[in-house]
């Protein structure tokens, strides 16, 4: 149901049935190596270009996901999902392998909720059975795409951003009553393109702030809930630089939030001596980080009720060239446990 | 030659205040310091070989620096292949860019990276995509810098 001007309440109560996550080597050394069901100890993962090694990470994830829930293929009805690759290739070809129905989305690295958000809906209001979403990202493949050469030495700034190397799918299903206990989606809030006028591409997390601070703004007026209703809200990747930015701006919006109960998925897959910089980016952080590490705490009873708020930042290589300022973007979905 | 950004809003403007605010700063003094000692063991190294040239072969002082430029090229270029060039960068900055072999590295990662999508649209199509910049206008700068010498010295030098 359509509440306020751009947030969806889910009456029916759409359930995360399963989940498959996959990381690479930088990942397995993180803080959180245990959110992973397959993690690849090399980039390029037995193939012989990154963009297959890509392709590899999404077919593990939808595979490991399917055989969590039991599922064959052929019963899953649709699939959103995503990548940072031009025409989302990898996901394309993956896609070709599995043969479900779908529906390629790109919204950067708020992929991730843009899908699960879109999978809610067919739930919810479609009548669809079982629905697969997820996003990846290859840290070398987005590496060459947006950056220099992987090999090149080019000197980073301190708010550059890591791209994780990853792919994280969920199965979402409706409610029964053998699964009424796992963790159910709630609401979700779509965000709209906003431009804060960064212009550089190694400060990502400053850029993306002001659409997470909109749309976790737009979510409590649209849902009459308050910071208090969320035991957690994560962001997408903001990093370190984008994180205090965001407190400020909805400080400024008069929405305070405890930062004990406010955390973001670019600072919680490295650990602080891994070289990243101002922390992970990327289409799976996110994705990694809920799927993989905070669904698992849902169960274990930390968390009852989160609000995932996954950023993206809509550049190009060519429009930063072009030196247009970047686009962002930011969608939000919560996720409740009984 | 790209041009300035649009002006900003401002909204954007007042944005850019509290970016400003949170931003995480070069470092830029230990940057700095890091690139004279890195850039400076580089030339210190350039000039070891150059002797070499001089002392083993018959180059003369004018001479050695071909050979000696090509061969601090292999070593980067080697460097850049076991992966070891790139955090070299990371930790020097300019000291690893601005020498010769920082050139060597652009070409050669280039070279690496696009190998996937074969010899001639790959390799022979990207190989200076980095480092075509600093050929394009260096011949061009040095032209300028010929025809002024020339047209001087025509006009009776200086």
């Amino acid at each position: 149901m359509l509440v306020g001007k751009q947030s969806f309440i889910f009456e029916n109560k759409p359930v995360v049935i399963s989940t498959g996550v996959v990381g690479g080597p930088f990942e397995a050394r993180g803080k959180i190596p245990d959110a992973f069901d397959i993690l690849h100890d090399d980039l390029w993962m037995g193939e012989d270009s990154y963009e297959k090694a890509h392709r590899l990470l999404i077919e593990n994830a939808i595979q490991s996901a399917l055989d969590k829930a039991n599922l064959q293929k052929e019963e899953v009805q649709f699939a959103f999902a995503g990548d940072l690759i031009n025409q989302l290739t990898p996901t394309n070809y993956a896609m070709e392998k599995f043969q479900i129905p779908f529906f390629g989305i790109f919204n950067a690295c708020s992929t991730s909720m843009e899908g699960l958000a879109l999978a809610a809906i067919l739930i919810n209001d479609a009548g669809a059975n079982y629905v697969l979403t997820g996003a990846a990202s290859h840290n070398a493949a987005a590496e060459r795409q947006y950056r220099y050469p992987t090999e090149y030495g080019g000197q980073k700034p301190p708010t550059a951003q890591w791209t994780s190397t990853g792919a994280a799918y969920a199965i979402i299903g409706k409610i029964t009553e053998q699964n009424r206990h796992e963790p159910k989606i709630t609401s979700a809030t779509i965000g709209k393109v906003l431009n804060p006028g960064i212009a550089d591409p190694f400060n990502m997390g400053g850029a993306m702030a002001p659409a997470a601070a909109a749309t976790i703004a737009s979510h409590f007026q649209d849902t009459g809930r308050e910071f208090d209703y969320y035991d957690l809200i994560v962001t997408g990747d903001l990093g370190k630089v984008g994180k205090p930015i965001a407190l400020d701006l909805l400080k400024q919006k008069g929405i305070i939030l405890d930062e004990s109960r406010f955390d973001d998925c670019g600072l919680m897959i490295y650990k602080d001596d891994q070289e990243v910089h101002a922390g992970a980016s990327g289409a799976a952080t996110s994705a990694i980080v809920l799927y993989g590490h905070l669904l698992k705490l849902m169960k274990q009873g930390t968390y009852k009720r989160i609000l995932c708020v996954a950023t993206g930042s809509l550049h190009s290589p060519l429009s930063i060239q072009q030196n247009e300022s970047i686009p962002v973007i930011a969608h939000a979905v919560s996720i409740e446990m009984d | 030659m790209t041009k300035k950004s649009k002006t900003k809003t401002p909204e954007q403007k007042q944005y850019e205040q509290l970016g400003k605010k949170h931003e995480i700063k070069r470092p830029i003094l230990r940057n700095c310091i890091v690139s004279f000692l890195v850039g400076g063991t580089i030339c210190v190294i350039g000039q070891a070989i150059s002797f070499f040239y001089m002392y083993f072969f018959d180059f003369t002082e004018q001479t050695s620096g071909n050979p000696t430029v090509a061969t601090l090229i292999f070593i980067s270029m080697l460097l850049t292949g076991f992966g070891v060039y790139d955090r070299l960068g990371q930790f020097a900055g300019a000291g690893s860019a601005v020498p010769v072999t920082g050139f060597g590295n652009a070409v050669i990662s280039a070279a690496i990276e696009h190998k996937t999508e074969g010899f001639v649209q790959g390799v022979g199509g990207n190989m200076f995509k980095l480092a075509g910049t600093v050929l394009l206008f260096g011949v061009f700068s040095a032209f300028v810098v010929a025809i002024i010498h020339t047209v001087v010295g025509m006009l009776g030098g200086l």
